[in-house]
């Protein structure tokens, strides 16, 4: 598989006996054991996830933060060190170019956190539209990224770091030493659970990984591939760049209005937004579930009556309630809870109905 | 994967199914093989009783958490019987495929409806030549 990019940890993966797959140019484990095992693990103790695939584009010096104002749907200047934030970039078009992380360092130095897929892309995009005195710099290759997620995460991470992560706040981070390397720790999460994000250097990923599952397997930590990352994300309704998302998609018609912020501000895309927000929505995104068995999938339509209303753009079967859940676009007039309509898989229709999300709530019950 | 498992006294297809002929009855389930490949299965979907079939028609559809599969008859001849026990117990093909995770019952014209099956030397080889 030549050309395929891989994480420093590849070779733990494959000593765990994980099934790799390709994802955004990664060579990726998509599970260890069970996908439904690992994401029962993350719901009732913790999960540890290798993302050391996505990336990290900094922007440091005196116009970092009017750079960063101007180019995310969510201010950046109100963000307080040591916080971090949910925000998009915007095209012209109002369509969204990425779903990103912010992190405040410092005065003039911030870093997004940002989709595999989307690293070239947004860079470019960030280069583009930033002054020189912005300070951009792509961190990815020499940052590495885990997740540590569930309820028994703050226990186990506690254990081998210095100072007490357990005490962040959601959306909080810090500086501490874990396993003894250097390491921001941030409480956030694409899970629905509890937990953290932990930035390490690239060279000490493997040391800090193998901390982690050794000190953790006491709490039943087990290491968790992208299988089970995207059926707890789906769970939680978190979208998926490429599905939920993409350089077309209004933030508003995906539900993402409150992390966009339009009065007295001017971002790329504010205009366009604001604009499509004035103009009569012609779809919108919501959660459903199954009403009979079967499984909604991306791309699989969406309909009503012998029509097609919408279309699925992200569905699983849900481990935690037992169901077939899936997120899609649908007609504004059909977004209601309780609004029926049929899932077509493979010619038959399956009926649904939209239901409230996130599916399980925070915490993960 | 640990060593899988084929019992020597079943028919295969190279689709991954295998065939249990009773006169004219032909059981039918996934392999070993296929059920690891395949992971955690969460959904069966199985023919009408009565359905003809030629072979290699698509009888059906067994999905993983991640993935849709095709199931392909390994004989020709017609639907008599589908497991619906597998409906609600879908992982029961995972754990227990040669027995309780059976799938359907083809019933079939005559013995050359066989032809294309192989016996379990060939497919353990077809198995090993696949291997990473």
């Amino acid at each position: 598989m030549s050309g395929v990019l891989r994480t420093p940890l590849h070779a733990i993966h494959k000593r765990l006996g994980a099934r790799m797959v390709e994802f955004a140019g990664f060579d990726m484990p998509v599970q260890y054991h069970s996908i439904l095992e690992e994401h029962a693990a993350v719901r009732e103790r913790a999960g540890l996830f290798d993302v050391s695939h996505m990336g990290q584009i900094h922007l440091r010096g005196p116009a970092a933060l009017a750079t960063a104002d101007r180019l995310l749907t969510r201010p950046m200047a109100s963000l307080r060190v040591g916080r971090v934030r949910y925000a998009l970039l915007c095209n012209e078009e109002g369509g969204v170019v990425d779903d990103v992380t912010v992190y405040r360092l410092a005065d003039d130095h911030l870093f997004l956190c940002v989709n595999a897929a989307n690293i070239e892309k947004d860079y470019r995009w960030i280069v583009r539209n930033s002054p020189d005195d912005a300070g951009v710099r792509n961190a990815s290759d020499e940052t590495g990224l885990l997740a540590l997620q569930g309820p028994a995460s703050p226990a186990v991470l506690e254990r081998i770091s210095s100072g007490s992560p357990g005490t962040l706040e959601r959306y909080g981070f810090a500086e501490f030493a874990v396993a003894d390397r250097d390491a921001l720790v941030s409480r956030t999460g694409y899970t629905g659970s509890d937990g953290f994000e932990i930035y390490v250097a690239a060279g000490d990923l493997a040391a800090v990984f193998d901390a982690l599952l050794s000190e953790g397997a006491a709490d039943g930590l087990v290491p968790v591939g992208l299988g089970a990352r995207d059926t707890l994300r789906l769970e939680a309704a978190m979208p998926l760049y490429g599905h939920e998302l993409d350089d077309t998609t209004s933030p508003l018609e995906a539900g993402l209005g409150k992390f966009v912020k339009l009065e007295g501000r001017d971002f790329i895309g504010a205009e366009a937004i604001a604009r499509r927000a004035a103009e009569p929505q012609t779809r919108v995104l919501v959660g459903f579930e199954l009403d009979a068995k079967g499984i909604a999938r991306a791309d699989y339509p969406i309909a009503r009556n012998g029509q097609d209303v919408g279309v699925v753009t992200s569905g699983a079967p849900s481990p935690t309630l037992g169901k077939s859940i899936g997120l899609g676009y649908v007609a504004p007039e059909l977004a209601a809870p309780n609004t029926t309509f049929d899932i077509r898989v493979r010619g038959r229709a399956i009926p649904a109905h939209v239901v409230e999300t996130p599916f399980v709530g925070a915490g993960g019950q | 994967m640990s060593s899988t498992q084929i019992p020597k006294e079943l028919l295969y297809s190279r689709e991954d199914e295998w065939a249990r002929v009773e006169d004219h009855r032909v059981v039918v389930g996934i392999t070993d093989y296929a059920q690891d490949q395949l992971g955690d299965i969460v959904f069966v979907e199985l023919p009408e009783i009565g359905k003809p079939l030629e072979i290699r028609d698509v009888f059906g559809a067994i999905e993983s958490v991640k993935a849709v599969s095709d199931l392909y008859a390994p004989v020709a001849g017609t639907i008599v019987e589908v497991n619906r026990q597998l409906e609600d117990k879908p992982e029961i093909v995972n754990e227990d495929c040669y027995g309780d995770g059976w799938m359907c019952v083809i019933e079939i014209a005559g013995d050359d409806a066989l032809a294309d099956l192989i016996d379990a030397a060939a497919y353990a080889q077809y198995c090993a030549d696949r291997a990473d």
